[in-house]
């Protein structure tokens, strides 16, 4: 019946590290955090909205700041613009009683030639257009839209697609036939169930041809606060340039409160094109003197896409830089929340470690141990910070139009950081936890 | 005494700085302790009783002398060798438990097994004998506090049988317990002894001391009595 007495010389048994320890040493964390429930609960929260708010606000910065991107370079960054717009105090005599009988400004076709000249070697391409406001008609149908008469190259010049049929020819230009190409959104509302390609559209009178579709833009257009400001590059028509000046003839008369106005323009806009970005900005500083050498009226504007990228960029690179301060600051205070717990729990837990060391854990066991449940916690409120995280750009995106976008890396970078947040912030309390001596911790009460 | 000498503590003192004052707990102990002992060491509360239960479970090291464990001197050892030695040739039980109280019965009973790094299945395997023997078989996944005092002080026992130790340190098993329960466990000390165990028992009960076989007196840091104990 009596079992062998222990061999007093005994060799220590090897207590070295392995992977089924420490997953052990995991499950075991995993027991001791459920076993504190709500407390663990809490403790995470800090984390959770750390992760998340980092998550969720780089999703709209990225939004943000891809629409604005995307939005610009659809004008094109290798384009100049130039725009005719409404001197001031043209603006302010038309309210005034004296009315001249029609006011002339803007870009005319003679500054065009001027800077194809000048600029002949540096310039790709120079697309002018003229934008008219007016109904377009079919069948009971009216949209109100830009009429953008135009040459062959805009599409290219402008990046943007006919998706459906074709765009205008040269021949076509040449013969100022009446043919146009809708933009998607009007094409829809004008042809919700037709195919447009064939029919005809009236506009004042004149009946158009169909003859394509553009592609669908999905942005709204920054770049034309002129003619078009609650119309989208898709609530556009286009035709041949020759075509709109023939029907539309230069002097356009307009309805207003105090009843007709007519002005002449020649050009509303001009896409200058050159063959790649590199010059772009000089160009337009180059572009905008010769016009305002042949301009004594402020009735012009030079707008250089590629320096408006170039601005909304380094804004939103400040953007980020203040979202990222902050998340690091939320993140810093769900550390030290965590911190704050584990410092509490291992005062709490003092008899628990107390017991440990008697029973023979290393002063690296317990570390180990307090380590684990620190990096537990954080990693999982890194987790549910990821999850709630992608959930609210996703929720603003399905209740708002705002677009957001979450980069692969957010999550991965977020829940990493939430992971070295628990790394940093444990190793203290888990070393004041293994300081402790084993008597003085069996005594506590 | 036939069995040999698996523990001896040579000229050990302890002394500790409490604020301004000396304490001079231990002045000059000498005990042996042989293969299966079944040793209580008494006095009135001052003694050196728990200093030298620390020294003993080597939670402590003694400020001068020697205390040798099987065949090494552990009094110089290192923190992390000192642990060592706790797990693998020590067995703790304490007046209050101690058990861990978010790990389950078995758990609880393995734990010195899981910091000597033995595999799960092993120290699992263990934990169900051990539990079996002290009676809590069928209480081998609950928690202590579902558990009676008697039945945890049980479970303390079997954890202090699991790692196999050269001696098993009792520090007032029975002074949480009612008289039915602690007859329980000094009847469990007795199996015990006669399995061979060496147990060395702290304790200020008379009833105690006279369940045991030798009897360790101290006063004042100073062994006063060391005899066998006359039944």
């Amino acid at each position: 019946m009596n079992s062998s007495p222990p061999d007093p010389f005994k060799a220590l048994p090897n207590s070295g590290f392995t992977l089924s320890r420490l997953k052990r040493t995991v499950r075991l964390g995993v027991k001791s955090i459920y076993s504190h429930g709500l407390r663990s609960l809490l403790t995470v929260m800090g984390m959770v909205f750390g992760v998340s708010s980092v998550i969720a606000m780089l999703a709209v910065g990225e939004g943000a700041s891809f629409e604005a991107q995307e939005q610009l370079r659809q004008l094109g960054s290798n384009n100049i613009i130039i725009k005719s717009i409404k001197p001031a105090e043209i603006e302010q005599s038309s309210r005034s009683s004296y009315r001249p009988a029609a006011v002339e400004y803007g870009i005319t076709y003679q500054d065009i030639k001027e800077i194809e000249l000048t600029l002949e070697k540096e310039i790709k391409l120079i697309v002018p257009a003229r934008i008219i406001r007016e109904n377009v008609w079919y069948q009971s149908r009216k949209v109100n839209c830009d009429i953008v008469g135009t040459v062959v190259t805009y599409p290219q010049v402008r990046n943007f697609k006919v998706a459906v049929g074709r765009f205008f020819s040269q021949s076509e230009i040449y013969n100022r036939d009446n043919v146009c190409v809708l933009g998607y959104e009007m094409s829809k509302l004008l042809f919700p169930v037709q195919n447009p390609i064939g029919n005809t559209v009236k506009v004042s009178g004149d009946y158009y041809k169909v003859i394509g579709i553009m592609e669908e833009s999905g942005y709204s257009n920054l770049g034309q606060s002129e003619a078009g400001s609650s119309n989208s590059v898709s609530n556009r028509m286009y035709i041949p340039l020759t075509a709109a000046k023939h029907r539309f003839g230069e002097t356009l008369i307009r309805q207003t409160s105090g009843g007709q106005e007519s002005e002449t323009v020649q050009l509303h806009e001009a896409t200058i094109n050159l063959p790649n970005q590199d010059a772009v900005i000089e160009m337009g500083q180059i572009v905008e003197s010769i016009l305002e050498r042949r301009h004594k009226k402020d009735d012009f504007e030079v707008e250089v896409p590629l320096a408006l990228l170039r601005q909304a960029e380094a804004s939103a690179r400040v953007f980020n830089i203040v979202l990222g301060a902050i998340a690091g600051i939320s993140l810093l205070v769900g550390g030290i929340g965590i911190m704050n717990i584990m410092l509490a729990s291992v005062t709490e837990r003092t008899r628990e470690i107390g017991i440990r060391r008697a029973l023979g854990a290393k002063r690296h066991d317990i570390i180990l141990q307090f380590l684990v449940e620190t990096i537990l916690l954080s990693a999982t409120g890194g987790l549910i910070g990821v999850a709630l995280g992608m959930f609210v750009p996703l929720s603003i995106t399905y209740f708002t139009d705002m677009m957001t976008i979450i980069r692969f890396w957010t999550p991965v970078l977020a829940f990493s950081i939430s992971g070295v947040v628990g790394v940093i912030f444990g190793i203290y309390p888990a070393m004041r936890a293994a300081e402790m001596d084993p008597v003085e911790a069996l005594r506590h009460e | 005494m036939a069995n040999e000498i698996i523990a001896e503590i040579k000229d050990v003192y302890k002394t500790y700085q409490m604020g301004e004052v000396t304490v001079e707990a231990l002045r000059g102990v000498d005990i042996n302790f042989h293969q299966g002992d079944y040793i209580s060491i008494m006095g009135p509360s001052g003694c050196g009783k728990s200093t030298l239960m620390n020294v003993l479970g080597c939670l402590d090291r003694p400020s001068k002398g020697q205390y040798i464990l099987g065949k090494d001197d552990v009094s110089k050892l290192e923190d992390d060798a000192l642990s060592q030695i706790r797990g693998a040739r020590l067995g703790f039980i304490f007046q209050s438990y101690n058990l861990i109280q978010q790990l389950t019965v078995a758990e609880n009973i393995e734990l010195p097994l899981y910091y000597q790094g033995y595999p799960e299945s092993t120290s699992r395997e263990k934990a169900i004998e051990l539990a079996n023997r002290v009676g809590l078989g069928d209480r081998i996944h609950h928690k202590p506090f579902e558990l009676s005092g008697g039945q945890q002080q049980r479970v303390a026992i079997a954890r202090a049988l699991s790692n196999d130790p050269l001696i098993i340190l009792a520090d007032e098993p029975t002074g949480n317990l009612d008289s039915k329960s602690g007859a329980e466990i000094l009847n469990l000390f007795d199996e015990l002894h006669q399995q061979g165990k060496t147990l060395i028992m702290v304790t200020h009960s008379d009833e105690l001391a006279e369940r045991s076989k030798r009897c360790v007196r101290l006063r004042d840091g100073k062994v006063e009595s060391d005899e066998l104990v006359t039944a």
